[in-house]
């Protein structure tokens, strides 16, 4: 059988499925732009859920990410964020969570502070917006209240002794104990996805919500792995409280995390729904740019594809996703060789100490944008007019140590999408 | 808390727990000596935990130092009997490429055969044969006994012999801080344990010095000035899967990258020789392992597009003479023993130099001094008596984790380190058995039993789940536990930065995304871990 190549016509198309991405595409859409999406999304699933603004600063937990992002554009002129207005990033914030809460998944409403987010071993962090299904941490912590946390036999990687270890000090209240989940062979391994699909049957849910009643005792709240369901993570959670008749939280676990999974499938599922075109789990081959257009090169299974279409915005990561490529001399962005911001040579890369307060030079290698956020080249001059870039692969920001990943894909996004409906 | 002072007494005090000093132990033992065995830290801190595993046939040493080349061949075939189990007799190749000195390749076997050393010349189809990763270059090569050996498995299986034929102990964390000197006999050494917090004083007739690099330091603290030591610092890097059938040597005078040593499942390149004053912040740099990567890919191409997961670096303690240029590559690989009577002592000897393959020898050599000097009259029985593997080092060889929990078949057993499938069943057991009877089983202590930390992901993901499993078992009940995560990654990170390149770039990327990200460990500090009480 000769394999026929399939094509698609877009205006848009978008490169990867992270959280720039999907922001994207739903940002392309609510504008009318006919998109096409193409990525993996393999580091969405090792996320916590929670969807950080801006969450440090010198080292130190931030309370109000606003002033902090004031100070940030004072501090870092060159950083991605310092393009973008406070109210712009917050518009942009506002629509990606409400069109998320209407494909099925809700999050905490964007205000004007951080709250902190419980972590697997019970270390905190501030975040902007967490899901619903975690929210009642911040009036558990503000009340200081009695809290159950109950873990898994089984569960490796979670343990409700260390979480309490670790905060007792300052939080005298939490209590730990481990139940064993309905229907499973207690002594086998248990990942967080499979219990969180169990729990989407109503039967399996009211045997765990007696076990759980069974040893609440006098707690007024019960924190849990993330393991509410990966659909209708919502409903589950309701319906739980109901049969327990207390609060109840959920922690973030260590990937590979459910509520990673939630946003992976959401997006997966509800992108196509919404009228996008979506090659899920592919990577592009080749690009070419040409006056008649940007074609992408990919092949998935039935066989190869090719993608049309006239502009092209690129969120294709870091590393670990493959954006950015790094031999023993230098760094190289994956697709298209753009020219990349980096540190001169690899001893420059990593600082001697790992966790160094100012992090890794090369963490914030990337590619550099203008105003509209398309690629430029050393000398200022825009790569290719039709090409817009967002997410973490930009140059000068560090993610991880700013806890700014979501933030960033969102409103980088938000920019690069606006700027091409300005263009048309 | 208060400082106790804890009185010891024993025969013998050796100090270093090295090779060396675990192997005076032993040799000690074995003559019906019981001796008290201290280190600053824990086994092999020193060269013994960071060289090459090589066990030499002698072959390097043919050309430049035919007394160490021979007690090379001697030693490298008593161990193959004696700690059989501990040695990978893959054996080795000498290979020359273009561009390497030919009149030294035609003299090679020569060479090897003054020292006594098997030689076998081979084709090079031959060699290609055998080694299918040597370089089309190639232009002569020889085969000779070389093996690897797990340095580990020898200390930890000297310790356990000699407290079970006597009552010899190991003690770690354990620093000398001075002697108790009357009348030219050292009475008592004066220790601080660092665990503990208190002072110890350890009373013996005889004391040995096997401190490796410190001898000088510590041989000072006795009034004895008349050691020499040159440090050359050594880098190695660790390739994620196993490249070579046996050793594979570079025909030529000593240089950098010249050995490519199988170990288990990866393969070890290496090395340089940089003389280094401070035997502080030892660590492996970039451009050590461009140099490594470099010379050992014109014998090896494929080293070229090879993952490596690891970088290391370690002193060598060489002697010097005292009218000698100090150059590590030429500086002699053999031993001394330092009786120090001359400095005034009767009763101090230090030991010095030498190689991890002829550690046997210098115990006996050292056990015949410190067995005259107590009137002991039994000979070294070191070379005969097998040594037989300590328990629990079998967790330290790869694939053997692996083939135990497979053969388990026990569902309940839950695998804690997946690179190297390490089950919970291995923790709990080195835990219980660790040497020296730890009070707090860190993770690095569990890292040096095992192969947990030591597979592709070098410690990121496994880290997590061991703190947490000890948590789970209450060995921690409170912060400290997450501090150690942070130490143990800190540590591991040494030997990760300089080999970041290619496809360990995403394993770093994962590894800062959860240790800073979900373990919060980046913003820990000691005072007050974790933030809860939300600051305005």
């Amino acid at each position: 059988m000769i394999k026929q190549t399939r094509y698609h016509q877009s205006e848009l198309a978008v490169i990867g499925a992270g959280i720039a991405g999907c922001a994207a595409t739903i940002f392309a859409q609510a504008r009318g732009i006919k998109t096409t999406q193409i990525g993996n999304t393999g580091a969405l699933a090792y996320t916590s859920g929670v969807f950080d603004l801006l969450g440090v600063a010198d080292g130190k937990h931030l309370k109000d990410p606003w002033q902090g992002l004031t100070k940030l554009r004072e501090l870092e002129p060159n950083h991605p964020y310092a393009k973008l207005s406070n109210k712009e990033i917050r518009s942009a914030f506002d629509e990606f969570t409400s069109t998320v809460a209407d494909m099925g998944l809700n999050y905490t409403a964007p205000g004007d502070e951080n709250h902190l987010a419980l972590l697997p071993a019970g270390a905190t962090k501030p975040t902007y917006s967490m899901p619903l299904t975690m929210r009642k941490i911040t009036q558990a912590i503000a009340e200081k209240a009695r809290v159950l946390i109950v873990d898994f036999a089984g569960l490796q990687g979670f343990s409700a002794n260390e979480i309490v270890a670790n905060l007792s000090e300052q939080w005298p209240e939490l209590r730990s104990t481990r139940i064993e989940f309905p229907e499973m062979d207690s002594n086998a391994q248990l990942f967080p996805e499979v219990m969180a699909r169990a729990l989407e049957v109503e039967a399996t849910r009211e045997q765990f919500s007696k076990l759980i009643k069974d040893v609440a005792g006098d707690a007024q709240y019960i924190a849990i792995p993330a393991i509410l369901g990966i659909h209708r993570p919502d409903r589950i959670h309701k319906h739980i409280e109901k049969l327990v008749r207390l609060p109840i939280f959920e922690i973030p676990t260590i990937p590979p995390a459910v509520a990673g999974i939630r946003l992976r499938e959401l997006f997966e599922q509800q992108l196509s729904e919404r009228g996008a075109t979506v090659i899920a789990q592919q990577t592009v081959r080749e690009v070419s740019f040409s006056e008649e257009g940007i074609k992408l090169h990919l092949k998935d299974s039935y066989g190869p594809v090719e993608v049309n279409s006239d502009k092209l915005l690129l969120a294709s990561g870091r590393f670990l996703s493959r954006g950015l490529l790094a031999d023993q001399q230098q760094v190289r962005e994956a697709l298209l060789g753009l020219p990349l911001q980096q540190p001169e040579g690899r001893e420059a890369w990593f600082s001697d100490d790992y966790f160094d307060p100012k992090g890794h030079a090369v963490n914030r290698a990337g590619v550099l944008v203008n105003e509209s956020f398309q690629p430029i080249d050393e000398n200022n001059q825009v790569v290719d007019d039709r090409l817009y870039a967002a997410g973490i692969i930009l140059a000068n920001q560090d993610w991880i140590r700013q806890r700014c990943g979501a933030g960033l894909a969102i409103a980088t996004a938000y920019r690069a999408i606006n700027a091409i409906v300005a263009s048309r | 808390m208060g400082q106790h002072k804890q009185q010891l007494e024993t025969e013998v005090l050796v100090i270093g727990g090295g090779v060396t000093g675990t192997g005076i132990m032993r040799d000690l033992a074995l003559r019906g000596i019981n001796s008290v065995l201290i280190d600053v830290k824990d086994l092999n801190a020193g060269a013994s935990g960071g060289n090459h595993g090589l066990l030499h046939s002698g072959g390097r040493y043919v050309a430049s130092d035919a007394e160490t080349a021979a007690e090379c061949r001697i030693e490298g075939d008593i161990l193959k009997i004696i700690a059989s189990k501990a040695i990978d007799p893959c054996g080795g190749i000498f290979a020359a490429v273009e561009g390497d000195d030919p009149d030294f390749a035609s003299q090679f076997p020569e060479y090897c055969k003054r020292a006594g050393i098997s030689c076998k010349e081979l084709t090079v189809k031959q060699a290609r044969e055998l080694e299918p990763c040597l370089s089309e270059k190639t232009i002569a090569a020889f085969q000779v006994p070389d093996a690897s050996v797990d340095p580990f498995h020898l200390t930890l299986s000297n310790v356990q012999q000699a407290q079970e034929v006597s009552d010899s102990d190991y003690l770690p964390h354990t620093q000398i801080t001075g002697f108790d000197i009357i009348d030219g006999e050292v009475k008592a050494a004066i220790c601080h344990d660092s665990r503990a917090n208190a002072e110890v004083r350890i009373s013996a007739k005889q004391f040995i010095n096997a401190s490796g690099a410190w001898s000088k330091h510590v041989a000072e603290l006795a009034g004895c000035a008349d050691i020499s030591l040159l440090y050359s610092k050594g880098t190695l890097i660790i390739s994620n899967s196993r490249v070579n059938r046996g050793v594979i040597n570079r025909l030529r005078l000593p240089g950098d990258g010249d050995i490519l040593v199988p170990g288990g499942t990866v393969s070890l390149l290496g090395t340089t020789s940089d003389n280094v004053t401070s035997l502080e912040n030892i660590k492996p740099t970039v451009s050590e392992v461009d140099r490594i990567l470099a010379e050992g890919a014109a014998m090896i191409p494929s080293l070229q597009s090879t993952r490596f997961i690891r970088a290391f670096a370690g002193v060598r303690p060489l002697l010097m003479a005292s009218d000698a240029v100090a150059d590590g590559r030429n500086a002699s690989r053999g031993f001394t023993i330092y009786d120090h009577e001359e400095q005034g002592l009767s009763n101090f000897a230090t030991v010095a130099g030498g190689k991890l393959t002829t550690f046997r020898l210098m115990a006996e050599k050292t056990g015949d001094l410190i067995a005259k000097r107590l009137g002991n009259t039994n000979p070294s029985h070191s070379a005969t008596t097998e040594l037989p593997s300590h328990e629990g080092v079998r967790w330290t060889e790869p694939g053997y984790s692996a083939s135990y929990w497979f053969k388990r078949k026990d569902p309940t057993d839950l695998i804690l380190c997946e690179c190297e499938m390490v089950p919970q069943s291995a923790v709990h057991e080195i835990i219980e058995q660790a040497p020296g009877a730890e009070e707090e089983m860190t993770l690095k202590a569990i890292g040096m039993r095992s192969r947990i930390g030591k597979g592709t992901c070098q410690g990121a993901f496994c880290s997590m789940r061991v703190t947490s499993e000890l948590y789970d078992k209450n060995i921690y009940n409170n912060t400290d536990g997450l501090q150690h995560m942070r130490s143990f990654i800190e540590e591991r990170y040494k030997g990760i930065r300089p080999i970041l390149w290619g496809e360990q770039m995403p394993q770093m990327e994962l590894a800062e995304t959860m240790h800073c990200g979900l373990m919060g460990l980046d913003l820990f500090d000691d005072d007050k871990a974790v933030e809860v009480v939300e600051k305005s």
